[in-house]
């Protein structure tokens, strides 16, 4: 009976204290409605949260009263394919909060992102349901969210959807779908350099013989396949004998597939490890290597990777999305058309690599600013034809000389049909990459790779 | 010396309850809720010092928030349940069926494929489609569950085993299938099907794009309810569910009745699989199940395979998942900290089936003081 008394008890107090909190709830809700600068679906925080957001918002208003003005109004959705936990996800979130801060968009009150959203109808789902919300322009920053971000899109067509790394955009029909994509062939190219440089000294000391590179990829796509050639060709300028391992963990994200892939390929020999996936797996089975006497360096990718292998780290490649959506947006907010594809690089400001690491080899960021210099004033192309040999296509998709030289290559062939769609890639003996769409299409097989899996 | 220590009566001992009312019952379950929520707003407070409250809203918010987001939670509840539908007569015979997941994927192949196929030349009408489909799946799932019940049957094989193994060569059977079926080129998935045309997609019923779904599993709920409670062959189940020397005594042939109940769950599974790929997602990839064949399991044996509470179970699991994501919207929280919410109340709703067989008898403190 004490027993039946207690629950009672207990279960008065519960429902008295959501009783209350409901009315909490509801006065909170009526301030913002009145203040009408708030939406309603931001009632949901506190009222402590709710007071911040008010207070930061009259701040903005009056610090900037023009900008704040035309820009409080906008709601942008960002749909991400994992969580902060991940380097290519941070670098989104990263990408949209200054470009929100340089544009005087409220970070706080006017984005909203979706966490962990799946390359399924999930992402459908979340495009849909921020649409609902009245978001007017919607980003997603995976390549697999692409058709269903275009879904979503055929039905919503006065919402604008961006397909960040996509590339169906511009023959989907649809006028509101858009793709942006940086040239992360550049960082990579540069983070090669990096790589070639201590690569170079372990020879010059005699540490090591073989200049043997390894890398951890996702999967065999084009984006994938573009980013190594880059990094070794990067090699290549410092060490040319260099040659390279891949092993595809068909994943994006699998810190154990790729601390294993690293481990795979330092058994092969391997002693400098690049990277495209988006973990922190392979940088720390490096750095676990180094420690137990293997000779063994990382090349990262998104994030610095000093702080999980403050020896092994040489530098990461970095694309700086805050220059993509900051473009994108500010279009957006003048009312002016979106380019249906837009990719920019170093010279924009689009692409970087992080701090150079204490094992990097002397004379690292000299070479890296030769790099960086060549590339902004055009003197320097990554895949210049001239600097690398393919094999014979059997399938008609670009054609050599008698030295195995590149003299012409499809541009784009969506369908996979090995008919030329779209344009010719070769120009003026180098491989244009990211100017027919935004989204890489190197997809050539170099001598000097392979791909293990 | 020689006195005999006395039994000490411990402090609390538990007692198995004979029968316990309906309405107690359900008390206790409530109770459950209601502990399950303080205690993850304890949770809640101490690591993001939110207001519990403002979040439980929000998580209400993210499955009820909006008709979408209502029609989402529905669809993924159904889902749900005809999975947990199909496992129901597979777990009340005692047959571990850890093997949903692979059925519920190769239904979905064999869907997706004729989806693909039937979709590209064109000739057939939609609800021919459909129907063609459905036949493919189910017997796709069935196969994939007859496999271990014959090998059980047969030579006695470990049907836990073996059921989970055949999910894992389903998965690679989907990889297999998506990189042959990849759309675009090079991008390693399979992609809306049939965007276009919408071929092959349920159609609306009732005004709703899931009314098909709804449909479909509230049949395959009912009709599992009067199969295991009134029929024969529901009879068998049971008692072979109790014990198999006593079903093997009353003339019941066990390995018949593996095979036939796993014909049926693998069935039921793969229909599922039908109604993930032709009635939510349109495409297939190896996180078609996503690991629901996995949580059915709970709401299977949660709801004692009583089919309808099942959908009670089913449904608020899907407003859990649904919540969980709003939350970590909202309010900027990491997923893991919605799913401690989730496995919170999952666990004292669990707890609380303790509570409903057996009773706590305080030793009595009058009786302790006077010794």
């Amino acid at each position: 009976m004490k027993k039946l008394l207690a629950l009672l008890l207990a279960l008065v107090m519960v429902v008295s204290l959501m009783a209350c909190a409901s009315d909490t709830a509801k006065d909170t809700s009526s301030d913002t409605s009145t203040d009408s600068s708030t939406t309603t679906d931001d009632t949901a925080t506190d009222d402590a949260a709710a007071e911040d957001d008010a207070a930061a918002e009259d701040d903005a208003a009056t610090e900037d009263d023009t900008a704040a003005a035309a820009n409080t109004d906008v709601k942008i959705g960002v749909i991400l394919v994992h969580d902060d936990n991940s380097g290519y996800d941070m670098a989104h979130i990263d990408g949209i909060k200054n470009a929100c801060a340089a544009l005087g968009i409220n970070y706080d009150t006017n984005v909203t992102l979706k966490y962990n959203v799946a390359e399924d109808e999930s992402c459908y789902d979340a495009a849909a349901d921020l649409a609902d919300a009245g978001c007017q322009i919607i980003f997603s920053d995976s390549y697999g969210h692409q058709t269903y971000m275009g879904q979503a899109a055929s039905e919503f067509p006065d919402t604008v959807f961006v397909a960040c790394t996509g590339d169906l955009a511009a023959t989907s029909g649809l006028t509101n779908l858009k793709n942006i994509f940086p040239y992360t062939y550049e960082s990579r190219y540069v983070s090669g350099v990096v790589a070639g440089m201590k690569l170079k000294e372990l020879m010059d000391a005699g540490t090591v013989t073989d200049p043997y590179v390894g890398y951890v990829g996702a999967f065999p796509y084009a984006e994938v396949v573009s980013g190594y050639t880059a990094f070794l060709l990067g090699v290549q300028s410092i060490v040319p004998e260099a040659h390279m391992d891949v092993q595809y963990t068909n994943s994006w994200y699998d810190p154990v597939a790729e601390g294993e892939a690293a481990n795979a390929l330092m058994g092969r020999g391997c002693v400098i490890i690049g990277q495209h996936a988006d973990s922190t797996g392979a940088p720390s089975a490096v750095q676990a290597a180094l420690e137990s006497g293997t000779v063994a360096y990382s090349v990262g990718y998104n994030i610095d990777m000093l702080s999980v292998a403050p020896d092994a780290a040489l530098t990461s490649s970095q694309n700086v999305w805050s220059v993509l959506y900051k473009a994108t947006l500010e279009k957006f907010l003048a009312g002016e058309e979106i380019p249906t594809d837009y990719a920019c690089g170093y010279a924009e400001g689009a692409q970087t690599i992080s701090a150079l690491g204490s094992s990097c080899a002397e004379g690292t960021q000299e070479a890296v600013d030769a790099a960086w210099a060549g590339l902004a004033d055009g003197s320097l192309h990554v895949f210049d034809t001239s600097k690398f040999t393919c094999q014979p296509a059997t399938d008609g998709s670009y054609t050599v000389d008698a030295d195995g030289h590149v003299t012409q290559a499809f541009g784009l062939d969506s369908n996979g049909d090995f008919v030329n769609d779209t344009g010719e890639a070769i120009k003026d003996g180098y491989f244009e990459e990211s100017v027919l769409r935004s989204a890489p299409y190197f997809s050539l097989r170099i001598d000097g790779i392979t791909e293990l899996n | 010396m020689k006195t005999v220590k006395a039994h000490r009566e411990p402090l609390v001992r538990i007692v198995k309850r004979d029968g316990i009312a309906l309405w107690k019952n359900w008390l206790i379950r409530l109770a459950a809720v209601l502990v399950a929520l303080l205690l993850s707003g304890l949770f809640i407070y101490a690591v993001t010092k939110l207001n519990p409250i403002d979040v439980y809203v929000s998580m209400f918010e993210g499955a009820f928030g909006t008709s979408r987001r209502i029609r989402i939670t529905i669809r993924d509840a159904m889902m749900l349940l005809c999975i947990g539908v199909g496992l129901a007569p597979a777990f009340k015979m005692r047959f571990w069926n850890i093997g949903a997941e692979g059925q519920v994927l190769v239904g979905g192949v064999a869907t997706a494929g004729l989806m693909i196929y039937l979709g590209r030349a064109g000739t057939m009408s939609t609800p021919m489609m459909l129907v063609v489909m459905a036949l493919a799946s189910i017997v796709a799932g069935a196969i994939w569950g007859v496999i271990p019940a014959v090998f059980k049957a047969r030579w006695g094989t470990n049907e836990t085993l073996f059921t989970l193994m055949m999910n894992y060569v389903a998965i690679q059977i989907t990889s297999y299938c998506v990189a042959l079926w990849e759309n675009p080129f090079g991008s390693n998935s399979v992609g809306v099907i049939n965007q276009q045309t919408r071929s092959g997609w349920f159609p609306e019923l009732f005004g709703l794009d899931i009314g098909l779904n709804i449909l479909l599993v509230m049949i395959l709920t009912v009709g599992m309810y009067l199969y295991l409670r009134f029929s024969k062959q529901g009879y068998e189940i049971a008692v072979l569910g109790e014990s198999e020397r006593t079903a093997r005594y009353a003339g019941i042939k066990p390995g018949l009745v593996f095979i036939r109940t796993m014909a049926i769950s693998g069935a039921i599974c793969g229909l599922a699989g039908f109604i993930a790929v032709s009635g939510a997602s349109h495409t297939i990839s190896t996180s078609t199940s996503g690991g629901q064949g996995f949580t059915a399991i709970i709401v299977a044996w949660l709801a004692k395979f009583n089919t309808f509470v099942m959908l009670l179970i089913s449904f608020l699991l899907a407003f859990l998942d649904r919540g969980a994501q709003e939350i970590a919207s909202t309010f900027n929280l990491n997923d893991f900290a919605s799913d401690v919410i989730t496995g919170i109340i999952l666990f004292c709703i669990i707890a609380s089936e303790f509570f409903i067989n057996y009773r706590m008898v305080f030793r009595h403190r009058k009786e302790a003081e006077a010794k």
